[in-house]
Parts: C-alpha cells; structure tokens; sequence
C-alpha cells in the first residue's frame, strides 16, 4: 500500500507493507536513525516521536494508521530556526545537566519534554515525572533528566521575555 | 519483534467495518493500536486482516444524551482525561484515566479498545463495571447492547460477538446532591499493570446520607468485578463507625473473589491488597462527600 506521511516538514511518499510499524518506516525507509528502536513492544519509550504534536511511541503506532499526519522526529526538534548540529534548548539543558550517559533514551526523553513544556510552560518536578514515566533510562536515575526538564523550561520561558526585563 | 503479514483496510462507515469483520473471520480492529500492536509484534495475535475504524465519522465525539454520557469507542484517552463533561459527570473515570499508561500511551489507545481488550488489570472497563455502562456494538443484523457487569468473562475474554464492533459506551450520569469518588492501584511501576486495583463511586442526598456506593476492583481476577457493600446511610453523624465497619464489610465482600496468583503477587497479596485499596477508594470517596457537607 502507498502512504504519505508530513516527516519533519517534508512530505514522504512511500509503499509500504500494512506490517511496518511508524519506527521502521521512519528509521528504514525515511532514513532518520535518531529514532531509536528499543523494546519494540511499547514498554521502553526509545521511540517516541511527535504525531500532530502529540508524544507517542512509533513502534504502537503501524505506519499506515499515521497516514497523513504529521510527525516531527528528533532530527527536528526544534524547528527551524535552528542550523544543522546546533542543539535545541531541551538537547542543550540535557547536556548541561548531565542528563545523559548512553544516550540511547535520550531521544523519547527530549520528545516527551517538548510534548510536556508545550502544554505546560512552567511544569512541577512531579509534572516533569509523569511526563517521561514511559520512558526507562539505565543510565542516570533520572533524577538530571528531570533536572534538565526543569532547566529547559526555565529558559523556553526566559525567551519569551524581553532582554532587558522590562 | 516484527508482526507476521496481514491486509489492512480502512473503512469509511461502522457497516463497511462490520461487513469486513463478516467476510474475514480472523479480522482484527484496530483503534488505537497500544495494545493490539505489541501483540502482533510478538505475534500473540496474527490477523489476516486489521480494520482501522480510526477514520469512522462520529466515533470520536463525548455526548450528554440526557441521563447519560455517551462516549465513542475511538475517543482517545488523553481526550477523555481532558474532557470537561467527563470531568463533571464521571469523575471516577477521571480519576482511572491518569492510571491508564503513560502520556505517549492515552494519546493514542482509546476507551473503546481498552474495554474490548479486556485485560483484567485495566482501569476503563473496572469503572465501566462500578458505574454500570452499558456498551454498544454494532454487526450486521443491528445493534447489541451489554452491561458492562456481563461483558467480562475472562482475561482478555468478552462476550462480544466475533463479527460486532463496538462504537460507543453509555455510562448513566449520577443523579444525586453529593458525589464523592475514589480510585487507588497498585502496580510494580508507575502506570504498569495494576496488581490490584479499587474504585469507588458513592452517591449521597443533601442531608449526606448514602443513597449509592458502587465498588469494583480489578487486577485481582479473571476480570472487573463489582463487589456488593453494605454501609451506615447516615455518613453526616455516622462518619467515624461507618470507617470502622468499613473494613470488615469490604472482607466479607472479597470471599466472592477468586483470586489469582501469577509471578508478580500471590493470590493472598492481592487479597490483601486490595482490601486495602478498596477503603482507601471509598474513604476518598466518603471524605470528599464530608467536604462537600461542609
């Protein structure tokens, strides 16, 4: 079957079988690894995109049920008022925090804080856990990832100030 | 983790799906996919043919009908949790909904699946039970309705007709001064399957006395079941000696329970547990009808 999918402000045309999940499509016919593929059975959260702004788990989601919509993937997490390797507030606060170690998380965890600071400008820490509860990661405990969460909202809120505080 | 080949279709009408469900006896549906997905990658499920009825007008949509709220099968259940109606008429479903998975989950699995689905853990179709909705489905000689109390008959097991397809889910409004609602769980992570599971849905007069108390537990058993309560009816001066009661009410209720025992929780854990859970759930439930007293 062919579908047509909004991936990052491109559209993608592809025949796919009915079988292939979001994630595959994403990573193996759109060519965008940063998707990371996990449990594959929706238990680890390593794949979490954006599907109409919304955080969900591509490998629950068949690539043909997402005909149509749009997703936005690590690769675009930010828009684009970014160049090319230039990390987005979320990336930058994960950095600075220590938030990552493997990395291998890091991907679903910016992209349920996008979702989260979207709705919510200024989360509680508690917020900020509910948020990531479907993402596991082995490495950091957690407890810089919500440091970075909260960093990274401090400042998504500071931009929309002016400069000189008035 | 990749699921066996299968056709996929996506009709536009609830008869176009249930025609595709009388010519394909292996057919699935598929709504949100969060659960039927991950069986079909481990391949515990391996359809020829999965519906989608995402695409269904007037699926989606949460209407007051009345003397009860009517809720399509395909409303998501971030939706739902966001739903002002919901929010005033069903606040223990409310309350279930922020148990049900994670974030990236209630935005795509939807009411209706999680009820057919029928996992005994499950949230929606135990307050289903406790709030006595009635479920309607559709094949192609009309409609069926059920009773939420009847429609679970194992794990992952319903009454459901092989060619029916459910398309919305009828839970009658309270009608009462007071409502108070409690919901409480036990899992081994945030959001995983409940070991155990109460909910308590209580309605009271404008004096304060008990005119309802519905209790369902979940996660204990094959399926959702209500549990039968007696209860002091005057909670404005009886408060303290209905608490009291409370837990000897609530175990005598639990011998009707057969109990189930897996790797997670012996069948007396949960027992236990749930005992537990159930006074905290009405106690919720009684104190909320306390503040409103007040």
């Amino acid at each position: 079957m062919n579908i047509t999918l909004d991936i990052n402000g491109k559209t993608t045309t592809a025949s796919i079988e009915p079988r292939l999940t979001l994630l595959d499509f994403l990573r193996d016919v759109a060519g965008l690894k940063g998707t990371h593929a996990g449990c594959e059975h929706g238990v680890c959260g390593a794949c979490t995109v954006l599907l109409d702004g919304d955080a969900v788990r591509s490998c629950l989601v068949l690539a043909a049920q997402a005909e149509g919509s749009q997703i936005t993937t690590i690769e675009a997490v930010d828009g684009a008022d970014r160049q090319p390797g230039e990390l987005s507030i979320i990336q930058d606060a994960f950095c600075e925090t220590h938030g990552l170690q493997c990395g291998y998380c890091t991907p679903g965890m910016v992209l349920a804080a996008k979702t989260l600071l979207q709705h919510t400008a200024a989360p509680s820490r508690e917020d900020v856990r509910e948020a990531i509860s479907g993402n596991i990661c082995r490495c950091t405990g957690y407890v810089q990832i919500v440091d970075a969460i909260m960093l990274a909202a401090e400042r998504l809120q500071g931009r929309n100030q002016p400069a000189d505080g008035a | 983790m990749k699921a066996a080949p299968f056709d996929y279709i996506r009709p536009d009408t609830l008869d176009d799906a249930c025609a595709c469900l009388a010519s394909h006896p292996d057919a699935r549906i598929i709504a949100g996919g969060q659960s039927l997905v991950p069986m079909l990658a481990m391949r515990l499920a391996r359809p020829s043919l999965v519906i989608d009825i995402a695409h269904i007008d007037g699926l989606s949509a949460i209407r007051d009908d009345g003397d009860a709220l009517v809720i399509g099968t395909m409303v998501r259940q971030a939706a739902a949790l966001s739903d002002p109606l919901i929010a005033t008429h069903l606040p223990l479903l409310a309350k279930a909904l922020t148990h049900v998975g994670h974030p990236p989950t209630r935005s795509r699995g939807t009411v209706g699946g999680s009820l057919v689905h029928a996992d005994p853990s499950a949230e929606i179709p135990l307050v289903a039970v406790a709030l006595g909705a009635s479920l309607r489905m559709r094949d192609s000689d009309g409609d069926i309705d059920f009773d939420a109390a009847d429609f679970f008959i194992g794990p992952m097991l319903t009454l459901i007709p092989p060619t029916a397809c459910l398309y919305e889910i009828r839970f009658p409004k309270p009608n009462a001064a007071y409502v108070g609602t409690g919901f409480h769980e036990i899992a081994t992570r945030r959001s995983d399957y409940a070991l155990a599971a109460a909910g308590a849905h209580i309605e009271a007069d404008a004096h304060g006395r008990v005119q309802d108390i519905r209790l369902a537990i979940g996660g204990v058993s094959d399926f959702p079941q209500r549990l039968p309560i007696d209860l002091p009816t005057d909670l404005a001066t009886d408060l303290a000696t209905s608490k009291t009661s409370l837990a000897a009410a609530i175990d005598t209720a639990l011998d009707t329970v057969d109990f189930v025992e897996d790797m997670h929780a012996s069948a007396s854990y949960r027992r236990r547990v749930v005992a537990e859970l159930a006074g905290r759930a009405i106690s919720d439930a009684l104190n909320e009808i306390t503040a409103g007293l007040a």
